[in-house]
């Protein structure tokens, strides 16, 4: 009884010993063509793009697939959350394989601009966006758009009961009602603009008050619309698919619904998805092609009606249930200013709100 | 051969040995690897250091660390009284179906932490499907979870250790009259301090590094503002800070479990073969045992599996895609079968030296071989994506890089299980194989090997497992759509709700469930 295990367990090893010969065999021939490809300045040559994904491949992939189908560009694409990406491109530097960066939020893609690592963008493709949703440095462009929202219990609230304002949730009547999300990078940029807009006094006595308002943590924007759905909280700070999504898995009696704070107010900001190409990739081209590929119509479209986020290029409608982006006009605030992340991030950890 | 005269010296002269240089020179270049991400977090503060002070001086950096150090006391505390009662039950008693026990009791183990916390907040929080309690969220909730998943990393060195306990000891203390509670507490239980504070110090340094469990459960820990670094400002430089300040922390832990450790010899006195001890009636004692065990493992099994059966049957995201999660599962095990091969093959001349030649140097080289374990994930890889981008192209987004950055992040695991077995094979039998004229290696292969050989297997069992559920390092370095089970998850979770990854959670804990199964079904 003791002998078979034993040797069975020295076979294992043996096994996973010559397995792991083998793969480093298999490392070899992988390294050596993504070597190639990494040096591939001699000819430029487009048959190969390497993008780096902060967007879910769930939310992303068919559309990136239609690009292969459409163009005959493979692309090798490398999904994981947006700052970790834009961290890992950082380290990188110079030696990056990326080409293209495509990510969740303005801030990475301002701190990938301000790190040196972005190259200019060509005018016509810039051109196509509206100049709000676009980096004034020419880096990065938004490839659709997302607005904050006051989500709410649609079983507790009516739809006019929906502060005008986030400022007004501080209001006891509010107390332990609203749920938030302050590690989410939507939620920093929200409280960006909240500085921005309303001056840094506002936003930190803000934070203070909802807090000691009882505002419920959650890990997640996802987290904070089930918390609604489930009864945990009336109020949520979310985006405005996270709700859009659910109503239209769960049907018409979903019971969570977009209110939009007053145009203006820093609740119903209006960020962005946007791309970047890298300035150390030898494939500026096929990079730009991607780009505008991501602009383009069927793109535009994919993104209104799958991803249920605004389109910001051509004459799309809205997603159902929102109301146009113009009546979301942030008069006092340029997008670029959001990649103040620092700032804020200090002003949540002293407010004690993370 | 240089070792073999080095080595005859020694055994020639008797008392404290000199340290052979070949294996002195072998394990520090062990250890150099696992020092990588150490390098990187001082190329990283050195190059604005006043950004780094300034990120360790905020005024929360304390209490944070207060809050951190606490948690993981707390947890290497609850997981090692849990740990010590199962595994006597288990193998020291007449426990009924004490074999069904000793597995189901270690399997919580393969649960990734961030799976179970959801699935207590689930169950425990508010609207929560079976009661819900104010104290999940925060330290509460992350003392609980943690606990319930990592005591397994207790319990496997305290059981191995149990069965290997020479039992003329404790036959002798109940031969002079004492009772089964007072020879335990008397005589077993000093006698398994080195492998309860090695499993304890892995539990509190992984509560350190966890990063899963307490995002969800609210807890504000140094971990989860190393993440908040990233993924907030996107500031590198005070993540390092952060993440040094870790490493410090560890080596005081370290040196601390070190010294008990070091007051302690734990080989048997008699021959190398385990001869069993007669269990210990449980009596009346029967049915508490009983109920404690499956309380155990129907908080830290039952209800998470059933869980996510139920999940899964709701199926979120439609049918589950079976050839993407197939594939995920092969490479889910590759990954995690090299880094255990490997893992052990770096360990085995660290933890020879350990348990063989203690000293200064020793201690040095340890330390650095442990410092992967209390670092985030994300620390790991980006350490890995700075070195290797740099020194290593070639390896860069393969399956060696990957590899690495496990063997890294868990060398410690196999280290502790290696170091433990290694110092409870008598150093009298290699001297008596010596006397008989064999050479070093002859011995080694022969008596030392053989004997430790359990503790070895424990110890790579204890890196795949832990490798199976890995999410950082393989986002970051795998090759380009190289999936596993545990991306799998994260791609399910993230796109959607953490029901939607439910069947590649499933698919990890049933891989994760023969291993184990061999691990604790070798005796």
């Amino acid at each position: 009884m003791i002998r078979l295990p034993r040797l069975l367990a020295t076979a294992l090893l043996a096994f996973a010993l010559i397995l792991s010969t083998s793969a480093c065999g298999e490392d070899d021939t992988s390294t050596s063509s993504s070597g190639a490809t990494g040096a591939a300045g001699a000819a430029e040559d487009v048959g190969e793009l390497t993008v780096y994904s902060g967007r879910a491949q769930e939310l992303v992939k068919p559309l990136l697939d239609k690009f292969t189908a459409d163009t005959g560009v493979k692309l090798n694409v490398r999904y994981g959350d947006t700052a970790e990406l834009a961290a890992t491109i950082r380290e990188e530097g110079e030696n990056s394989p990326a080409d293209v960066f495509f990510g969740q939020d303005a801030g990475a893609l301002g701190a990938l601009q301000k790190a040196g690592l972005l190259g200019d963008l060509p005018p016509a493709t810039l051109d196509k966006v509206d100049a709000r949703y676009r980096s004034t440095a020419k880096q990065w462009v938004g490839t659709s758009a997302r607005a904050r929202v006051i989500a709410y219990d649609k079983r507790e609230i009516n739809e006019d009961e929906v502060p005008p304002s986030v400022l007004d949730l501080t209001d006891p009547k509010y107390k332990g009602k609203v749920g938030w999300a302050p590690t989410n990078a939507s939620f920093q940029a929200f409280v960006t603009a909240m500085r921005k807009i309303n001056g840094e006094d506002v936003a930190e006595q803000w934070l203070k008050d909802m807090k000691a308002n009882g505002t419920k943590a959650y890990e997640k924007n996802g987290l904070v619309r089930d918390a609604i759905a489930a009864g945990e909280v009336q109020f949520g700070l979310i985006n405005h698919y996270y709700v859009l999504e659910a109503a239209a898995k769960e049907g018409a009696d979903y019971p969570v619904g977009v209110g939009f704070a007053k145009a203006g107010d820093p609740g119903s900001l209006v960020n962005v998805a946007g791309a970047g190409i890298l300035k150390s990739s030898d494939k500026q081209d096929g990079a730009v092609q991607l780009v505008d590929y991501l602009l383009g119509d069927e793109s535009q479209r994919f993104f209104a009606e799958k991803t249920f986020e605004y389109p910001l290029v051509g004459s799309l409608p809205s997603p159902e249930g929102v109301p146009p982006l113009a009546d979301l006009a942030q008069p006092g605030l340029d997008l670029s200013d959001l990649d103040d992340l620092e700032g804020t991030l200090k002003l949540i950890e002293q407010t004690g709100v993370l | 051969m240089a070792v073999t005269s080095t080595m005859r010296r020694r055994y020639r002269g008797g008392g404290p040995s000199r340290t052979p240089a070949p294996l002195l020179l072998v394990a520090v270049v062990c250890a150099a690897a696992a020092a990588v991400p150490l390098v990187y977090l001082v190329i990283v503060i050195a190059g604005s250091p006043s950004a780094a002070g300034d990120a360790i001086w905020r005024a929360r950096t304390v209490e944070l660390l207060v809050r951190s150090l606490g948690l993981a006391l707390a947890v290497a505390t609850t997981s090692s009284v849990i740990a010590v009662v199962l595994a006597w039950l288990t193998v020291r008693t007449d426990l009924p179906g004490r074999r069904l026990w000793a597995l189901l009791t270690v399997l919580p183990f393969v649960v990734p932490s961030y799976i179970g916390a959801y699935l207590f907040v689930s169950a425990l929080g508010p609207g929560g499907v079976l009661v819900q309690v104010d104290w999940i969220y925060g330290f509460g909730g992350a003392w609980l979870v943690l606990t319930l998943f990592t005591y397994p990393l207790v319990l496997l060195p305290v059981r191995a250790a149990m069965r290997r306990q020479d039992p003329s000891l404790e036959e002798a203390a109940r031969g002079m009259g004492a009772g089964p509670v007072t020879s335990f507490l008397t005589v077993t239980l000093p006698q398994l301090t080195p492998a309860i504070g090695a499993g304890a110090l892995l539990a509190a340094l992984y509560t350190l590094s966890d990063f899963g469990a307490v995002s969800i459960l609210r807890f504000d820990s140094f971990t989860r503002v190393i993440y908040q670094s990233y993924r907030a400002s996107f500031d590198r430089t005070g993540a390092a800070a952060l993440a040094g300040l870790l490493v410090v922390v560890m080596l005081l832990l370290y040196l601390w479990e070190a010294r008990v450790r070091s007051t302690r010899s734990s080989a048997r006195s008699a021959p190398g073969t385990a001869r069993p001890l007669a269990p210990v009636p449980l009596g009346r004692w029967k049915l508490p045992a009983l109920a404690f065990c499956t309380a155990i493992v129907t908080i830290a099994l039952v209800v998470p599996v059933i869980t996510l059966v139920v999940w899964s049957q709701r199926a979120v995201a439609g049918a589950p895609d079976w050839s993407a999660i197939t594939g995920a599962m092969g490479n889910s095990l590759l990954t995690a079968g090299l880094a255990a091969s490997a893992a052990v093959l770096v360990a085995l001349p660290v933890a020879l030296l350990s348990a063989r030649h203690p000293g200064r140097a020793t201690q040095t080289v340890e330390a650095i071989s442990s410092s992967g374990y209390v670092l985030p994930g994300i620390i790991i890889a980006l350490a890995l994506v700075f070195v290797g981008t740099r020194a290593a192209p070639w390896a860069y987004q393969t399956l060696l890089i990957v590899v690495f950055a496990m063997v890294v992040h868990f060398l410690p695991l196999a280290l502790g299980a290696m170091r433990t077995a290694l110092l409870q094979v008598p150093r009298s039998l290699e001297e008596a194989g010596r006397s008989c004229g064999r050479g070093p290696l002859s011995v080694w292969a022969t008596i030392t090997a053989p004997l430790a050989m359990g503790g070895t297997l424990a110890g790579g069992a204890l890196v795949f497992l832990t490798a199976v559920k890995e999410l950082p390092t393989v986002i970051l370095l795998a090759p380009t759509g190289f999936q596993t089970l545990a991306t799998e998850i994260w791609q399910q979770t993230n796109a959607s709700v953490f029901e939607a990854g439910a069947v590649p959670a499933l698919v990890l804990l049933l891989v994760s469930a023969p291993p184990l199964f061999f691990l604790v079904g070798r005796d």
